[in-house]
């Protein structure tokens, strides 16, 4: 399979003609990736070429090196959505692993049902933030969900009211999420619990290992390359969350929920300041790309140590 | 560990998963009944409740009636936008995405590997780093607040999941069967109509059921890039909430959600394998 396209022509007519005759598979190879790569690359210079510029309503050329960098850092709002994003990304990420591991070993026990119940752990994921954050925002609401509904039933003093509570709202956040993407953690734990090697798992039952000795010993120790996986995909969603958020909480209480995405958005098209905008954009990327260069070494590793065996 | 379902240790393992699992469908039996019961109903009581009569009347105002911002024509007219956004954009991108897949993946041709490469950065790049061009191309090209506009940004942005779904899935079409097809004379459109397409309904059904999915439930770009009368449903959702939240209507608008969440819920009941499918080979990348 190593003939080059344009080595194709074997005619012998002029080699323009070929190129002419070959025109529409030229176009179809080469205009989706062009499109695709064209826009990814000078999309994303562009929006790093704005961030050094002093554009605010309309983008102006110039240079103002990081200083939209370092106002960005210097507001309130970018630093509660940093400390907020450091407390979802852990709360959320090792929730949903806990969770979908759970899931899935529960799931791994033959038990009756399988189909119906992976079906129900994975719903969520069929739906869009805005309709999750939206459900999950009535029933936290203290004074129309869960709370109201226990008030109700006479247990009056009862609170739950994370959601107007400034220091928990944050929480509902991570409460939801955990709800909408455990199931995919579950659907990739089970997946790796399903291809663990049978004759390791009927050694360890010859040495006598119960059952979750064999689990702790045996079998775990063999997902941890899905878990990095889960872990990484899971706070690049995380990153990037900006939807959940909004029909949820809206950023609020005041500031409570507010998430880098949210202060990019605010920046760009509420206060036109384009620049600082594209700042904390280009600074998002740096925390996502603090997540995603790590991984991809670690990916490049395994596979170099897979070729070598 | 054979299913005698009255061990102990067995019964335990049934209660803990099902507990989890009521508590996973809390939520959409929540909105059901809620969909179902009349305002004045949830403001006595909560949103947790089982309808006294049944108000079915919430889903004719939902989908024909209420107002968002000055216009009272329900979910319907939004419902219309975000279909008119994601079939189009989910059948472009799919099919771009199969010829690149297929390009890239059984016929060589310089610099394929590094413009492979760029495409699938697409997948991890956020939008944030996309919303200011995209604003100034929509703007220059006269597509700004247009349905068009989002058919365009997400038929481009999905190209980059649709090739590699597809290229993931021909690399494993054996070399032998292209080498046969080229000694007879057959040519790249050729070779992708009768041997590549034939083979490929699974990875297709995938790709469609995973760019539906994420194009009918994206928000930002639709919130971005289209206003008022032009807004697909996501967008429309959270309009509506911020609309009536001085007068409550909870009942219309449970039942509002539902239409919205239909779609792409009777997707994953349809075509729930192929749906986790696509989840997975997203994860493996």
């Amino acid at each position: 399979m190593t003939h080059t396209v344009a080595a194709e022509t074997r005619t012998g007519r002029p080699v323009t003609f070929g190129i002419l005759r070959r025109l529409p598979e030229h176009l179809a190879i080469w205009v989706p990736l062009l499109l695709s790569a064209g826009h990814l690359v000078s999309f994303a210079l562009w929006t790093v070429w704005i961030s050094f510029t002093p554009s605010t309503l309309v983008p102006v050329s110039g240079w103002v090196g990081l200083r939209n960098y370092t106002a960005v850092m210097a507001t309130r709002n970018w630093q509660i959505a940093f400390d907020n994003l450091l407390l979802f990304g852990c709360g959320f990420v090792l929730l949903s692993l806990l969770t979908g591991l759970l899931l899935a070993v529960l799931l791994d026990q033959r038990i009756r049902g399988e189909n119906v119940l992976r079906s129900i752990f994975l719903y969520p994921i069929a739906l869009s933030f805005v309709v999750t954050g939206t459900v999950w925002s009535w029933l936290l609401n203290p004074g129309l969900g869960i709370q109201k509904l226990v008030n109700d039933i006479g247990w009056t003093s009862f609170r739950f009211d994370w959601l107007i509570d400034r220091d928990m709202a944050i929480w509902t956040i991570v409460i939801a999420a955990v709800w909408q993407s455990s199931g995919f953690a579950m659907a990739l734990f089970l997946a790796g619990l399903r291809s663990v090697d049978a004759d390791l798992i009927k050694a360890a039952q010859i040495d006598g290992a119960g059952p979750i000795r064999m689990y702790r010993r045996v079998i775990l120790p063999t997902l941890w390359p899905i878990t990095v996986t889960v872990v990484v995909i899971q706070l690049q969603f995380a990153i990037t969350t900006f939807d959940l958020v909004r029909a949820l909480t809206g950023g609020g209480p005041g500031l409570a929920t507010q998430l880098p995405a949210l202060v990019v958005y605010d920046l760009m098209f509420q206060r036109g300041l384009l620049a600082r905008g594209a700042a904390a954009a280009v600074l998002m990327l740096l925390i996502l790309l603090a997540v995603l260069l790590p991984y991809a070494g670690w990916r490049y590793l395994q596979r170099r140590q897979a070729a070598h065996a | 560990m054979r299913d005698r379902i009255f061990a102990p240790s067995r019964m335990l393992i049934y209660l803990v998963v099902w507990l989890i699992a009521t508590a996973w469908l809390v939520p959409f039996v929540v909105v059901v009944l809620n969909s179902l019961r009349t305002a004045e109903e949830i403001a006595q009581t909560s949103m947790i409740g089982w309808p006294k009569q049944w108000a079915w009347s919430n889903y004719v105002t939902a989908w024909a009636e209420f107002c968002v911002a000055q216009t009272c024509a329900g979910i319907r007219p939004y419902m219309l936008n975000s279909a008119i956004v994601t079939i189009p954009a989910t059948i472009i991108s799919t099919m771009l995405g199969a010829v690149a897949g297929y390009a890239v993946s059984l016929w060589r041709f310089r610099g394929d590997q590094w413009i492979y490469g760029i495409v699938t950065l697409g997948i991890f790049l956020p939008q944030q780093m996309r919303l200011l061009p995209w604003t100034i191309v929509l703007r220059d090209v006269g597509l700004i607040n247009t349905l068009t506009g989002l058919v365009v940004i997400h038929t481009i942005q999905g190209l980059s999941f649709t090739t590699l779904f597809c290229r993931n899935y021909y690399v494993a079409i054996p070399p032998e069967l292209m080498r046969a097809a080229r000694i007879d004379g057959a040519g790249f459109f050729r070779i992708f109509w009768r041997i590549v397409l034939p083979l490929s309904p699974p990875i297709l059904i995938v790709t469609v059921i995973w760019q539906f999915t994420h194009i009918w439930n994206e928000f930002l770009y639709g919130v971005t890039f289209t206003t008022g009368q032009q807004q697909p449903v996501t967008a429309a959702l959270i309009a509506l909430s911020a609309a009536i939240a001085d007068i409550p209507q909870h009942g219309v608008q449970s039942a509002a959600v539902m239409i919205a969440a239909l779609p792409t819920l009777l997707i994953y009941v349809l075509g729930g394998r192929y749906f986790v499918r696509g989840l997975t080979a997203g994860a493996v990348k």
